[in-house]
């Protein structure tokens, strides 16, 4: 799937840029630590907005295209902030047989995102994950370190009100 | 180096140790159909149309990247590798949006031509999911349709290594692999310089120029417009391949006919205002050079040079040289001069201009510096190849047409405004006037021809020694060829007066916009040098070959223009660059 790009407003602050222009200042001039530049940007940042990927392009000396191919190939990187609630549905094989595709579904319908995507209030991010190893408790889904384990899609939104109102 | 000796379907050939298995087969004569291969440009071995058999060899090897050694054994056609090609175009075409009655590439596209020489007879033999993509039309020279593209990656590295430009990429993986911009942004945001070497790259109908001939048409059916025409040097030695005439033919006569029996008004030539703009340039150097102000001073015709210095080098802006181009200079000259002299209101006078160039578009669109304040230079630029749209769409037959003469008063050029459309010609063009008028002597026949700035090297130097002066000189054509050249100065390791810049490898003649010929050209043809050579033969039969003896030149400064460098001249000739940002 095409990776998707945030329209959310870039709101990172002055000592984030510190800390990656530090990142950069070791790095340059060897162009091969592209992907450890980026891999700590995105630690820096939570993801991999223009702003960020201009900074590292020029602070690199790459074109900015070369970082943008390299972090939409890799599904390390994302395009998207994390919200203030990151929600993560399982789509390993025993949740997908038990229905957690429709879980995911809900879960988007509610919030009016796309898998990968951040809520445009920043507080609800979605994603789909592979295995988190609680089979048992299929389908499954967490939010942030929180687990809902054998959810059916109409208990979606009282849960997603319980975070919404707290 | 030492060679290595290999059979191709059982023929022995001789070649030189780290050959190719392409370079090997085509050694013993035999032909490997290649796509994605495209010499010194994108060797990656990616499409695997160029598959062969290697005795021993565990599968199929990509040919055009894979080495030879001594003794090797290589099948080029055998049913396995006719199969395999077979099936990779079956599966391109399951992905491919197959318009080809309707695809401005139809007749000159590689994948089609493949498909009918390997006899793919159902087209939608696996149909599955396709990929979807809006045509990117935003910018003012071109448009991309992803749909079309087979992902061979020849125009990402034009781009990038060619051109360091490095605006468009390989995005996305798997089957959203798609060619975009950084963030998907629309190619008229990025910092792209519009010098269509990608579409030249293309072997389908994935990139092409922003098709202008139906405006044209219109204006050519408007009997209120007196619609002009001017065709660059570059033209008329390229335009007869897509009419079947032999590469490096010279079609002057027959293009002037084409363009009249099309309906202009006015049959110009380019290289009367190339001439003018050598008058202005050459004494815009000496005064700078005898100033040692703004040095190197760097030539201004080639719009795709143009927009990478204004993105990629803004601090060597004041380097430009402020001479509107060639094409600038005659809609400038088309809208004043010629306007007054004929008695036309310049709001009637519709200018076309036929260039090799897809910046050339861009260009016409900075309405900054206009001859006339409110009208636009250029009313339309055609490609090369839009020419030749216009001429087959009109029915008219090219090959028979009968040699016609350009027009008065902008229908001579000399030899020096020819070259222009070479790489080194521009310099070599200012330095038969530059001579002249610093030493106040005549360059004879022997010694008019500067050989040092010939040639398709990326880069030359030279040092003439000229009145007493030693001046330095360097021609960089291709992007990264500048680059290099730029870099050069701006550390202070070279040191030069005068520098000419083209965007396009070996200048106009392999511009964005000429005929576009396959790779199974590019890769055994110096299509470069070929054209180019047609342009020195044109320069030699000229009667004049220096721009300031051109007699239609002379009338215009005498009657209007005063002298190189005068008032009227800064007003309409001249122009300014804006420094632009990259992200």
């Amino acid at each position: 799937m095409q990776k998707k790009i945030s329209k959310i407003p870039f709101k990172g602050t002055a000592e984030q840029e510190e800390k990656l222009k530090a990142v950069i200042a070791e790095c340059k001039g060897d162009k091969s630590k592209l992907m450890h530049v980026m891999q700590q940007a995105q630690g820096i940042y939570g993801y991999l907005p223009y702003e960020v990927q201009v900074m590292i392009a020029e602070g690199m000396d790459v074109p900015l295209e070369k970082v943008y191919g390299v972090s939409t190939f890799y599904a390390q990187f994302s395009l998207s902030p994390k919200g203030a609630y990151n929600i993560s549905v399982c789509l390993g094989t025993a949740c997908y047989v038990k229905g957690s595709q429709k879980i995911l579904d809900k879960v988007c319908e509610e919030l009016g995102v796309q898998p990968g995507e951040c809520s445009s209030d920043g507080m609800f991010s979605v994603e789909a994950c592979r295995c988190i190893g609680a089979c048992g408790l299929a389908p499954v889904f967490t939010v942030n370190d929180e687990v809902y384990g054998k959810v059916t899609p109409e208990e979606i939104p009282g849960i997603l009100a319980k975070y919404r109102n707290g | 180096m030492s060679n290595v000796n290999v059979k191709v379907n059982g023929i022995e050939v001789s070649v030189p140790a780290g050959s190719t298995v392409l370079q090997a087969a085509r050694a013993a004569g035999v032909e490997i159909p290649t796509l994605c291969y495209l010499k010194e440009i994108n060797e990656i071995g990616a499409c695997r149309i160029c598959v062969a058999e290697v005795k021993g060899a565990r599968s199929l090897v990509a040919s055009c990247v894979y080495p030879v050694n001594e003794g090797m054994e290589i099948s080029t056609n055998t049913p396995k590798v006719i199969e395999s090609r077979k099936t990779t175009l079956e599966l391109l075409l399951s992905n491919h949006k197959k318009e080809c009655l309707s695809c401005v590439r139809s007749g000159n596209c590689e994948l089609q031509k493949l498909c009918t020489d390997y006899g793919i007879e159902d087209a939608h033999k696996y149909s599955g999911a396709m990929t979807h993509y809006a045509i990117d039309r935003s910018a003012s020279h071109m448009y991309r349709d992803n749909e079309k593209c087979i992902l061979c990656r020849r125009c990402v590295a034009a781009c990038s290594n060619v051109q360091a430009v490095s605006v468009i990429g390989a995005n996305d993986r798997g089957f959203d692999t798609h060619i975009s911009s950084a963030f998907e942004k629309p190619l008229a945001e990025t910092s792209c310089v519009s010098c269509g070497q990608c579409i030249v790259a293309c072997p389908t109908g994935a990139l092409s120029e922003r098709d202008d001939t139906a405006k044209v048409f219109e204006a050519l059916n408007d009997p209120t417009k007196h619609v002009v025409v001017q065709t660059a040097p570059s033209i008329r030695v390229a335009l007869g391949e897509e009419f079947g005439c032999e590469m490096g033919s010279i079609v002057t006569g027959k293009m002037v006919a084409a363009l009249r029996r099309l309906g202009f008004d006015k049959v110009f030539d380019t290289n009367f205002s190339a001439d003018l703009t050598i008058m202005e340039e050459a004494n815009e150097f000496i005064q700078r050079y005898t100033k040692k102000e703004n040095l190197p001073i760097i030539t201004s015709c080639s719009p795709g040079w143009i927009k990478y210095c204004e993105y990629y080098f803004p601090e060597m802006i004041p380097n430009l040289s402020t001479c509107k181009s060639p094409q600038g200079m005659f809609g400038s000259v088309a809208k004043t001069y010629y306007a007054q002299k004929m008695g036309i209101d310049p709001k009637d006078i519709y200018v076309v201009a036929i260039m090799p160039c897809t910046a050339k578009k861009f260009e016409a669109e900075r309405l900054d510096h206009t001859a006339v304040k409110g009208l636009a230079d250029i009313d339309a630029v055609l490609t090369t190849r839009e020419l030749a749209r216009m001429i087959k769409k009109e029915g008219i037959l090219f090959n028979l047409l009968p040699d016609d003469t350009f027009d008065a008063p902008f229908g001579l050029g000399s030899g020096a405004g020819t070259i222009f459309g070479a790489t080194g010609g521009v310099m070599e063009a200012a330095l038969r006037t530059a001579y002249e008028t610093l030493t106040k002597e005549n360059l004879d026949d022997l010694h008019i021809d500067f050989n040092d700035v010939r040639g398709t090297e990326g880069v030359k130097e030279a040092t003439y020694n000229i009145a007493g002066n030693e001046i330095h000189v360097a021609v960089a054509s291709g992007l990264a060829n500048a680059e290099k050249v730029l870099k050069m100065v701006k550390n202070g390791e070279k040191h030069y007066d005068f520098i000419e810049i083209m965007a396009c490898p070996g200048g106009c003649v392999n511009g964005g916009g000429q005929p576009i010929q396959p790779a199974s050209v590019r890769n055994n043809v110096d299509i470069r040098a070929v054209r180019a050579a047609a342009l020195y033969r044109d320069d030699k039969s000229l009667p004049v070959r220096k721009s300031h003896e051109n007699p239609d030149i002379k009338q215009i400064y005498a009657e209007y223009l005063e002298k190189p460098g005068s008032h009227i001249a800064h007003e309409i000739l001249h122009t300014g660059y804006i420094a632009r940002k990259k992200y």
